[in-house]
């Protein structure tokens, strides 16, 4: 199925309940909820890169990390090479959902979820913001690079297992391989640690890969770097890559399509070139005018928005993004928009903006 | 113009002594002027200098460091005093937002007590006045007073950056020395500090000295831009001329390597560019190359760069460079 998406994610939920004192447990209170994710959905096709940009809070590390499965979704479906991948579905599958509420079942029922969840992981990598506290501090690289076979237990032979422990060194840029397999991390720099990580999720030659600020903590010359290897792997093993930055400049040169979020949701998606040519959504609109350009003679008029993002505990009505909107008008403030299509693919949710 | 300059800063050398190893030479004869009411972007890699170099004028160093040089704030050469005399300096007429400002409170203590220790401390005015003086900084950087009265957990990012700022403008300084004051920081809050920064500066006349290693910033906010690598200065010049006539190949490189968003790429093309990158690391700065610091890594290098190192020279009206190539 060369044509169906890799990803395909629909009305994706994730609220963290708070925790309810023993009052609100007699009073048999709901409990307050952060809605970190409040119905989101987007698909990826294969060797795609999609952006996910927004602020802190927005809620982009969550679909991440629900992708993966390091989170429980709350509702959704998340579908995954025409697959379910859901811990609902991993569930059923395991026969946990018609146990009563609260019992686990047996130790065979226990492990079987986690089973699928190595399945789905052997197929779709992680890289972690900090690459200096996401590599094991007393492992060498090698040791570092294999586990993920080691893990799964895939190519049982020793040759094997080192060739592909090279060529996923050498692919990630870290020539000759050999010079690395017994270093530790601590011997490496930033630049050299990330690739690293990026080798150990190459190395089961994944068809998705979730890269969280791949770049964020690395020095200016060295992020290039990094971009650049990611793009080759996307060109190369035509892997996925789902994005998530803060950095729009970055965006605009890594990704094919971009989707901006703002508290839980996502407020504009589309092409990036075109979203950034033609951004509709005023929150896309003021994101851009902030980002800062290297040149003197393009200082532009900034829309500055006051305050930050509000908490997700208490989001406001209507358009939740009206506190903070410079063109607000009353109509935001009673009724949630729903998305409009721009262009080809080109959508937002706005209430002042007109439908193509 | 040397006159006019508010800090005057000449052939600085520092180095750190350390234990069995030879020493580490940090900055190698950094020279730059600040004027009134004029904004100086230090911009370089990580270990490039910047943070020694705002750590030498201001004396703060630890006891391992050796400083030579000059520094002049309004022709009294700050090296030549006592530490007591120092003291009647620091924060009054030169202040720094110290680096990861969101860290550097402390957080067993109410926001508006710490600026108000920042003002007593040097005896400026009475603890009713002072009081008085915490809620006019605050209002300042557009604060609510009446949150003064809170610790910094209860504070966001931004608002923490902003107290820090608060905090260094407390003694009216005529120069605010500011460490990558916005790197942890969201792009809009980003905007908001930096908006905060340039209005501070319009309505107090203060020279800012800006450290960072985000290019876009400096274009955004700079006059002047000195670039740094491996403890020297590679090139001095006007915002204008660095980001549009860059003369040294490292500045070259580095603006080239930063993404820009007015030009993004038409994936229907797939023409993409290849974003540049300057491949290798700095110089550890225990090992010191003998020639150009930048040799290894320059793409433009002759064989002369290894051996010697170049001079800043002049390639222009007020603009600097330390290159081989350049006549």
């Amino acid at each position: 199925m060369p044509d169906s998406p890799l990803l395909i994610v629909e009305n994706l939920v994730k609220h963290f309940p708070l925790n309810s004192s023993l009052l609100d447990l007699l009073l048999r209170r709901e409990p307050d909820v952060v809605r970190a994710v409040d119905g989101v959905s987007f698909s990826l096709a294969r060797g795609e890169v999609l952006a996910i940009v927004g602020e802190s809070g927005c809620g982009k590390t969550t679909i991440a990390r629900t992708l993966i499965g390091l989170e429980e979704e709350t509702d959704g479906t998340i579908l995954f090479g025409g697959q379910r991948i859901g811990t609902h579905e991993r569930r059923l599958r395991a026969g946990l959902i018609p146990l009563e509420a609260g019992a686990v079942g047996t130790r065979e029922q226990q492990t079987l979820p986690r089973m699928s969840l190595k399945h789905l992981r052997q197929h779709a990598q992680m890289i972690f913001q900090d690459p200096y506290e996401s590599l094991n501090p007393r492992a060498t690289i090698f040791e570092i690079v294999a586990e993920p076979l080691v893990v799964h237990g895939l190519l049982r032979k020793r040759e094997e297992r080192i060739a592909r422990v090279k060529s996923a060194l050498e692919d990630a840029g870290l020539r000759p391989a050999e010079d690395y397999f017994l270093r530790y991390p601590h011997e490496l720099s930033g630049g050299q640690r990330q690739r690293v990580v990026i080798a150990g999720a190459m190395v089961l030659e994944p068809e998705l890969l979730i890269a969280d600020e791949p770049v964020s903590m690395l020095d200016v010359s060295i992020r290039a770097e990094i971009l650049n290897l990611l793009k080759e792997l996307q060109k190369k093993r035509g892997v996925g890559i789902v994005f998530i930055t803060h950095d729009l400049g970055t965006v605009a040169y890594f990704a094919d399509r971009l989707a901006v979020m703002y508290l839980g949701r996502i407020v504009e998606s589309g092409p990036t070139a075109e979203v950034l040519r033609n951004p509709q959504h005023p929150y896309t609109k003021a994101l851009l005018s902030v980002v800062p350009v290297p040149n003197p003679r393009l200082r532009r008029e900034r829309i500055i928005l006051q305050g930050e993002t509000p908490n997700p505990l208490n989001l406001p009505g209507g358009c939740r993004f009206h506190p903070r909107c410079p063109v607000a008008v009353a109509a935001c403030k009673q009724s949630d928009p729903a998305y409009i299509r721009v262009a080809e693919g080109h959508e937002t949710a706005c209430l002042l903006v007109q439908p193509a | 113009m040397a006159e006019s300059a508010l800090l005057r800063v000449c052939n600085l050398n520092t180095e750190f002594i350390i234990p069995d190893k030879g020493p580490a030479r940090a900055l190698e004869d950094v020279s730059f002027e600040v004027h009134p009411g004029e904004t100086l972007g230090l911009v370089g890699e990580s270990g490039c200098g910047k943070t020694t170099a705002l750590m030498s004028i201001l004396r703060l160093l630890p006891s391992n460091a050796r400083i030579s040089g000059q520094v002049f704030f309004k022709d009294v050469d700050l090296f030549g005093l006592s530490e007591k005399q120092m003291r009647a300096y620091r924060w009054r007429e030169l202040a720094i937002v110290f680096q990861g400002a969101m860290n550097a409170l402390n957080p067993v203590m109410r926001v508006g007590e710490q600026i108000r220790e920042a003002i007593t401390l040097h005896g400026l005015m009475s603890s009713s006045e002072a009081e008085m003086r915490v809620g006019e900084l605050l209002e300042l950087v557009g604060i609510p007073k009446e949150r003064g009265a809170q610790y910094p957990f209860q504070y966001s990012g931004g608002m923490r950056q902003r107290a820090m700022i608060a905090m260094a403008l407390a003694c009216s300084p005529s120069v605010l020395f500011a460490d990558e004051p916005t790197t942890a920081l969201d792009v809009m809050v980003q905007a908001q500090v930096l908006e905060l920064l340039n209005d501070i500066q319009q309505r107090l006349g203060l020279a800012i000295v800006l450290v960072t290693h985000d290019l876009g910033v400096v274009a955004e906010m700079c006059d002047t831009v000195v670039v740094m690598y491996g403890g020297k200065v590679a090139e001095y010049g006007p915002v204008d001329v660095i980001f549009n006539d860059p003369q040294h190949p490292y500045t070259q490189k580095l603006l080239e390597s930063f993404p820009d968003l007015n030009e993004p790429t038409d994936p229907s093309t797939d023409s993409r560019q290849v974003l540049a990158s300057i491949p290798g690391a700095p110089p550890r700065l225990t090992e010191i190359p003998p020639g150009c610091r930048f040799e290894p890594r320059c793409h433009v290098r002759i064989e002369k760069c290894k051996t010697e190192s170049p001079p800043l020279m002049d390639v222009g009206e007020n603009h600097l460079a330390a290159c081989h190539l350049l006549k």
